[in-house]
């Protein structure tokens, strides 16, 4: 268990963490999401003991590991940009920490094969990274890290530079494979997909600042804030400010509906996924709003709409393919019991009714 | 503007190319009209990058020909074919500032002063710039940095074509929405021909009219994004495109129908009974999850093995008779305690020896 | 808060510690010593402040070798970097042609300097000498010992022929590593070559090229080995720079006290020199903090 107690870090004038504390548990998938500068190398530096925090402390169960070198803490690290020891063998790679931690040879040559075979990499032992493509690379990186049997394993971005469909395949098989060491898995991405997709716990960044953790689906679905809304969205997040005014919601003089629970009169934001906007008026889509069209995508199954209300760039996600003209108006139908309210000070208030679903 | 040629084209990076192999570019005829908006799309290694930097003229191809307008520039420089390039990581003059970087090609061909001047300012807000024009370009942030890159290449307006090296790959996936859209309304409004080079598929599937999908140096579909989605040629632009890609099930098809899994689903369309090398093909959209006990005939017992939630959708992972299925359900739907899958008899693809068999209606 | 690492590390630095306090930081003390006292012989010192300091700095001799210092680093730092930047943007950078030109440029580097005093000895006179009798058979009399201008261009070549490497290397090592894709963009562009080396290359091998000046400043503005054996300092003392004084003072003369005072003015000019290099490369370069006008 790895316990991160008001850890900051200062450099300079600039305060790159502030106050972060977190609790994560053996054997659990933890996503440090956020976007570029977020704070997510700096936190994954200062758990791995590659930098010093300025504040708080650092505890591997239960005790503090301030003190300890890196190279005496029990942790791997894999990195975006597929970092290999350039000269060795893809075999003498996979073994390097298994060297330096002085296992005998036949223990070695058993775990490493067993490493190169869950990673797919059985033919390509006798290779140098540099003939290797991409994605044999990295996992070349992945299965060092594995053999190391670390309690921390830390990746950072490691799928960024893949190929597309490279990243689905490996993002499929990742966490199965650290998930039988009973590794603490910590992974950072800019991708809300991503995180999404890898499922575990959730610790959304912003600014150095850690604005919440929870497992991932709630940190989805109920966002303490709008800078996390915001964060683990994508597409992004239509928002608009409203007024409460008499129990009624105004966004720019248009009537949008009710909280449904009383609230203080006063500025708010509503915030609304792309896929709960609907081109047609349904028994849920109650409420109708008239936007400028700016431009579409279509990706073949889906279609994104841009579209601009008085204030704001929105979107809508739908299913299939719609051909609009730029500059129409278009009426768009916005389903209430899926907004999220947001007060003044950006806390939630108000999340979407959660509707019936199973196992 | 210009309509692009390729005749014959063919490269390989070998002095001596013998097998089809030693080609990392295929032979490809194809016809780019002018002023549409295309991706090349692939994995790595697929050759789009090769293909990309032969019509821009910084590679010169083993075979063939190039034609800008029915003139063969095949042996002409980037600068003698007029076209612009924006490449994987933003590449920008670090001592200039971003008005200057804007304006440097244009100086570089003598035009005057004032023009200079008139076309850099509309640039710049067109980019939504205009407050950092006198600002050094190196301490921009890397998605402005891009959009001077681009900037560069659209403040000429006579340029043949602007092409794409993977231009998001260092841009934030917020910032990835505001550039897609932006580059989609710079084609609307310049009408340049654009080509655009990508292994991620939402960016090719947006931006482009016509998507040329790759596959180790062989052109394997070119097709509206509707087309790819609903028709894909090929069993990998199958899995290729959509994410996740399409379910591929090997089976035998008779005259209105097929069999897999042991069941025989009605097809829509009338085929050649066939059993050697026949797969069929469906994408996770149209495979929908009902109870068992309320299934029809059409429907295979599924086991449900994983649900990935991603907030808009679940993906449902499982198998039929052995096989691995993937279907789409959407963010309220049930999943039964004994689940079959029924397959849309209208989207069901028949692939023969991986390419797509067009049944008769 | 813990220490983070283990103090008995600090045992396996003491060796050095110990060696470089008594090579360097014991000797340099005795010098400030000396530069600081007076001695009527007999090993009998007393206290004389900065008398030294202030003889040396009003001395003609010394002003005219700080002179002749400074005049050959200018003309030094003129040739050479334009030069090294100039092979080295030659220098393929691709292809097996490269480790040759590598090895080329390195093998000036690796002759010990007095070996080359002594190459260029033999190579200027005017009887046995390949450069010294090419000129006498075109018409010029060559001979380095008598006329300055002469000895000046001798050992000024000299410099140039072993050390313009550093400054090539340098340089080749900053334009390896522009990506190609900065080329390519400047091709797009339309851009000439002189614009290629002014926007791209140059800017990009800032940071080398300061090393390369500093090196090069501080090398040449403390050169002692080379000309002391081409020219010895002559004719007269028109070669002869604040190194060789320095010697001709401490060891010919005896004379400690200025010797030292002077040896104290020469390191603390070097420093300043240098600083300013520094200062004025930084903040004009690509690492410049920007300077924000208007708003944003």
């Amino acid at each position: 268990m790895l316990e991160l107690v008001d850890v900051v870090k200062q450099v300079g004038a600039q305060t790159h963490i502030s106050n972060v504390s977190l609790t994560l548990e053996s054997a659990s998938l933890n996503v440090l999401l956020g976007p570029t500068l977020s704070g997510k190398t700096s936190l994954m530096r200062l758990m791995a003991g590659l930098d010093k925090p300025t504040g708080g402390d650092i505890r591997m169960k239960g005790e503090s590991v301030l003190g300890r070198s890196v190279r005496r803490r029990s942790v791997a690290m894999v990195y975006q940009q597929f970092i290999n020891y350039p000269s060795f063998t893809v075999y003498e790679n996979i073994a390097s920490p298994m060297r330096m931690a002085r296992h005998d040879k036949k223990t070695i040559d058993r775990r490493v094969r067993e490493a190169a075979d869950l990673l797919k990499l059985g033919e390509f032992l006798d290779r140098t990274p540099l003939n290797l493509s991409g994605g044999q690379q990295q996992r070349t990186a992945l299965a060092r890290a594995l053999v190391k049997d670390a309690e921390l394993v830390l990746l950072d971005e490691p799928l960024a530079n893949l190929d597309y469909k490279l990243r689905e395949e490996l993002r499929d098989e990742l966490p199965r494979l650290f998930a039988r060491t009973g590794a603490i898995l910590v992974y950072a991405t800019t991708e809300p997909q991503e995180a999404l997709l890898l499922g575990g716990r959730t610790a959304t960044m912003a600014e150095g600042r850690v604005t919440q953790f929870g497992d991932t689906i709630d940190v989805y679905n109920q966002p303490h804030d709008l800078l996390t809304a915001q964060t683990f969205a994508d597409p992004p997040l239509n928002t608009a400010k409203v007024r409460l005014q008499g129990g009624q919601l105004q966004m720019d003089a248009h009537a949008i509906g009710s909280p449904r629970e009383s609230l203080a009169d006063g500025e708010y934001s509503v915030a609304i996924r792309p896929h709960h906007l609907s081109l047609m008026e349904t028994s849920s889509h109650v409420v109708s709003l008239p936007v400028h069209i700016d431009s579409t995508e279509i990706t073949g199954s889906e279609t994104f709409i841009h579209v601009s209300t008085a204030n704001d760039s929105w979107v809508v996600l739908t299913h299939g393919v719609h051909r609009v003209h730029k500059g129409d108006t278009l009426m768009v139908h916005l389903d209430p019991s899926r907004f999220y309210l947001f007060d003044a000070n950006g806390d939630l208030v108000q999340s979407p009714v959660t509707h019936a679903r199973a196992a | 503007m210009a309509h692009i040629t390729l005749d014959q084209l063919a490269h390989s990076y070998l002095p001596n190319p013998a097998q089809p192999a030693d080609f990392a570019l295929r032979q490809i005829d194809y016809v780019w009209e002018d002023g549409g908006a295309y991706a090349l799309l692939g994995p790595s290694g697929c050759g789009k990058t090769t293909l990309l930097n032969i019509i821009s003229g910084l590679l010169t191809p083993s075979k063939g020909r190039v034609l800008f307008n029915d003139r063969d520039v095949t042996t002409l420089t980037p600068e003698e074919r007029n076209i612009a390039q924006v490449f994987q990581f933003p590449v920008i003059y670090d001592t200039m500032t971003v008005a200057e970087n804007l304006a440097f090609p244009l100086r570089n061909r003598g035009v005057d002063k004032h023009e200079i001047t008139k076309r850099v300012d509309e640039m710049l807000e067109t980019l939504d710039l205009t407050g950092k024009a006198r600002r050094r370009a190196s301490n921009l942030t890397a998605d402005e940095k891009q959009k001077i890159s681009l900037g560069r290449g659209l403040v000429r307006y006579d340029v043949n074509a602007i092409l794409f090296d993977e231009p998001l790959t260092v841009i934030d996936p917020h910032m990835k929405w505001q550039l897609r859209t932006k580059l989609k309304e710079l084609h609307e409004q310049f009408e340049h021909t654009m080509i655009y080079v990508t292994h991620d598929q939402t960016e090719a599937l947006t931006f482009a009219d016509k998507v040329v999908v790759m596959y180790e140096g062989q052109v394997v579909q070119i097709g509206t994004p509707e087309e790819l989605f609903d028709e894909p040629a090929h069993t990998f632009v199958g899995y290729f495109i959509g994410s996740p890609g399409m379910n591929i099930f090997p089976g035998q098809v008779a005259q209105h129908s097929v069999s897999v899994a042991g069941k025989e689903l009605r097809l829509q369309r009338q085929y050649e009974p066939e059993t050697q090398g026949i797969e069929i093909g469906i994408r996770p959209e149209f495979v929908s999850i009902v109870d068992r006990r309320e299934a029809g005939v059409d429907s295979m017992p599924l086991e449900v093995q994983a649900v990935e939630d991603i907030g808009r959708f679940r993906i449902v992972r499982g198998e039929v008779d052995g096989h691995k299925v993937d279907a789409l359900i959407g963010e309220d739907d049930i999943i039964p305690e004994s689940a079959a899958a029924v397959f849309d008899p209208s989207r069901i693809n028949v692939y023969k020896d991986s390419h797509l068999v067009k049944g008769q209606a | 808060m813990d220490k983070p690492f283990n103090n008995k590390a600090w045992l396996f630095v003491l060796p050095v510690f110990v060696l470089v306090a008594i090579s360097a930081i014991i000797p340099l003390m005795t010098v400030v010593n000396y530069s600081v006292q007076d001695t009527f012989g007999n090993n009998e010192f007393f206290w004389a402040g900065t008398e030294w300091f202030s003889d040396v700095l009003s001395s003609d001799r010394f002003r005219e070798s700080l002179v002749r210092n400074l005049t050959f680093s200018a003309i030094i730092l003129i040739i050479e970097i334009p030069l090294g930047i100039a092979i080295a943007l030659c220098m393929p950078r691709k292809g097996v042609w490269v480790s040759v030109c590598l090895v080329l440029m390195a093998l000036p580097l690796l002759i010990p300097w007095n070996v080359v005093g002594t190459i260029w000895q033999v190579f200027g006179r005017s009887d046995i000498g390949l450069f010294g009798k090419s000129l006498s058979v075109i018409g010029i009399d060559f001979n380095y010992g008598q006329s300055w201008i002469q000895s000046w261009i001798i050992v000024i070549l000299m410099d140039v022929w072993h050390w313009t490497s550093l400054v090539v290397l340098l340089c080749y090592s900053g334009l390896v590593a522009i990506p190609e894709a900065y080329y390519q963009a400047a091709r797009i562009d339309g851009a000439s070559k002189w614009k290629v080396f002014r926007y791209i290359q140059l800017p990009k091998m800032q940071r080398v090229l300061l090393i390369a000046v500093l090196l090069r400043f501080m090398d040449s503005f403390m050169i002692y080995t080379e000309p002391f054996v081409l020219t010895g300092g002559g004719p007269g003392s028109t070669t002869t720079f604040l190194s060789i004084d320095l010697v001709k003072m401490a060891i010919g003369q005896f004379d400690l006290g200025p010797a030292a005072a002077m040896s104290l003015i020469y390191f603390l000019i070097i420093l300043l020199l240098s600083w300013v290099f520094y200062t004025v490369m930084t903040n004009f370069g690509i690492d410049a903090p920007d300077r924000r006008e208007g708003a944003d």
